[in-house]
């Protein structure tokens, strides 16, 4: 028999954090800081339009792209929290999540040989799906000096006459980090006088801390013929399981996008498009609500991480913190392990999202601060051990 | 930032001052003169406790009752309201726009407490026109909290 596989997809590694988290999965009373998605439930009135729509026998595939009531929620949307402005007929198009309008709209703009540049730490499937898509992906290594922001020298740096895309990671998973307008300005300017297209993933762009508002790099000048904006409703929303997600970008581009979407997926899950439409319409007091938790508890474990001196910069984005290990000499999947296995504490090592996560662990703060309060006591005491043996 | 500190301190009265201002990412000088503030200017009126009385084995019974009365003149209902919620058994009153005029909550610890309460206290007084008693059967969700409720965290370790 010949061998039955694609040699591209054999030789991508699978996720790091899943190969860790199995190991986590076995051990008993773990407490886990690790997953990346809201512990919210989804606002009843939300779940409550999901339910209404299945009882409604709205069972029946919408269009290729979505239902348009759904499409112009986004729009508006879009208009009053990020100062963009989309043709819902021909620039949005309806995703199974953030994760597909990822993969279809690289699938959409590169030919083989064109590289990709990938700031990391990062989300896992931006290199992945650059490779599945023909491309070459070109990783540039995000620091903790820069708060982990991309630097108009670190881009340049990354350039050549093959360069096409840039993926835009911000507000970041795992470092939590952000990109502000005067940060954003410089990599705008640089995409267009270089002629780069972006993909610009901003699921977390509801969840930005401190009077930090989310700001799109679509909003710059030049900028929205060249972008493509991805964002959805798992984690603003708390819906994760819904699968819903979109992307928003010059009709040219979201046209191809449409067609892989078409033969691959057909439509997006429409109970959830029906819930989304609610989500839009009278969600904007719950994600004020879910912000507002989730930047108490982020002030919790900054100020913990203070008082035990691990160093760690200010996250203003996502829901996850970065702080560095390095100074317990092991790598960051050694002091994971470590610590799951002494103190029963998950976390993830950095070095699952890429170049430049080595030294650091990501902590998410999607959890109750009485679970919260738990893991940092048994944090607190794994790195005095630590410290006390060395 | 009154209004964090409301919206928090509503939830969970018992947190410490100290875990309050980093939550809060303020200075505990500053919540404390906050709070102390709104406790004067009667913003904050208590710090009471959620019980789930059903649990306990004291017998609690509660009731809800819908007064119509007539308003006096120059004072309309704040001095008939005020005889009521005199009454130390009574735990709420307000004053409802429809079909009736005074939302009465009681608890007492026995039927026979809340029916003579209402049948010699409420119904014999003068401006009280009418009075519909309900009892309360169980409750399912009271200051925003669902009793009887088990978390699991149900998420998958990895996403």
């Amino acid at each position: 028999m010949r061998n039955p596989l694609s040699q591209t997809i054999v030789n991508i590694k699978p996720s790091g954090i899943r190969r860790f988290f199995d190991i986590a999965a076995e051990r008993k009373d773990t407490i886990s800081l690790g997953v990346g998605e809201p512990d919210f439930d989804t606002p009843w009135h939300v779940r409550d339009e999901g339910i209404y729509s299945l009882e409604k026998g709205r069972t029946f595939y919408t269009s290729n792209a979505g239902l348009m009531e759904l499409r112009e929620e986004i729009c508006k949307y879009l208009s009053r929290r990020m100062d963009l402005n989309y043709d819902p007929k021909k620039e949005v198009l309806i995703t199974v999540g953030g994760s597909e309008a990822i993969d279809i709209g690289l699938r959409a703009m590169v030919d083989p040989g064109d590289e990709v540049l990938i700031p990391q730490p990062s989300y896992v499937s931006y290199e992945p799906c650059a490779i599945l898509a023909g491309a070459k992906p070109v990783i540039i290594e995000l620091k903790n000096e820069n708060e982990f922001r991309l630097t108009p020298e670190q881009l340049l740096a990354a350039i050549t006459d093959k360069t096409k895309i840039l993926i835009m990671p911000y507000p970041n998973n795992p470092t939590g980090a952000i990109m502000e307008r005067s940060d954003l300005e410089k990599i705008a300017k640089i995409c267009v006088e270089k002629d780069l297209f972006v993909i610009s993933d901003e699921i977390y762009a509801e969840l930005t801390f401190g009077d930090r508002k989310h700001v799109s790099i679509a909003s710059f000048p030049g900028m929205r013929e060249r972008t493509v904006v991805i964002n959805g409703f798992s984690k603003a929303y708390a819906m994760t399981g819904w699968r819903l997600g979109y992307a928003c970008g010059p009709e040219e581009i979201l046209k191809q996008m449409t067609k892989i979407h078409q033969f691959a997926i057909m439509c997006a899950p429409t109970t959830s498009q029906y819930a989304a439409i609610e989500a839009l319409k009278n969600g904007d007091t719950d994600v004020e609500t879910m912000r507002e938790s989730y930047n108490q508890r982020r002030n919790f474990l900054m100020h913990a991480f203070r008082e035990m001196e691990l160093p760690c910069f200010e996250p203003f984005g996502a829901f996850y913190v970065f702080p560095c290990i390095s100074e317990f000499g092991m790598t960051s999947e050694e002091f994971a392990f470590a610590l799951l296995d002494v103190k029963k504490l998950a976390v993830v090592p950095g070095s699952a999202f890429g170049l430049g996560g080595e030294g650091f662990v990501r902590i998410s703060y999607a959890y109750s601060l009485k679970k919260l309060e738990t893991a940092v006591g048994r944090l607190v005491e794994f790195v005095t051990e630590l410290r006390n043996k060395a | 930032m009154r209004e964090k500190i409301l919206t928090f301190i509503e939830k969970n009265s018992r947190v410490e001052l100290k875990e309050l201002a980093i939550l809060l990412g303020m200075s505990e000088t500053d919540v404390a003169n906050e709070l102390e503030a709104m406790e004067n200017e009667g913003i904050i009126c208590g710090y009471h406790t959620l019980i789930d009385w059903d649990k306990v084995t004291t017998e609690r019974i509660n009731a809800v009752i819908e007064v119509r009365v007539t308003p006096q003149r120059g004072r309309g209902f704040d001095s008939i309201a005020e005889r009521i919620y005199k009454y130390p058994e009574v735990e709420s009153v307000y004053l409802m726009s429809g079909g009736y005029d005074l939302l009465v909550m009681l608890e007492g610890k026995t039927l026979r407490e809340v029916s003579s309460f209402v049948s010699e206290k409420l119904s014999t007084l003068e401006s009280v026109l009418s009075t519909t008693t309900h009892f309360i059967l169980k409750k399912y969700k009271d200051h925003g909290t669902i009793l009887h409720q088990e978390y699991a965290d149900e998420r998958e370790i990895l996403s």
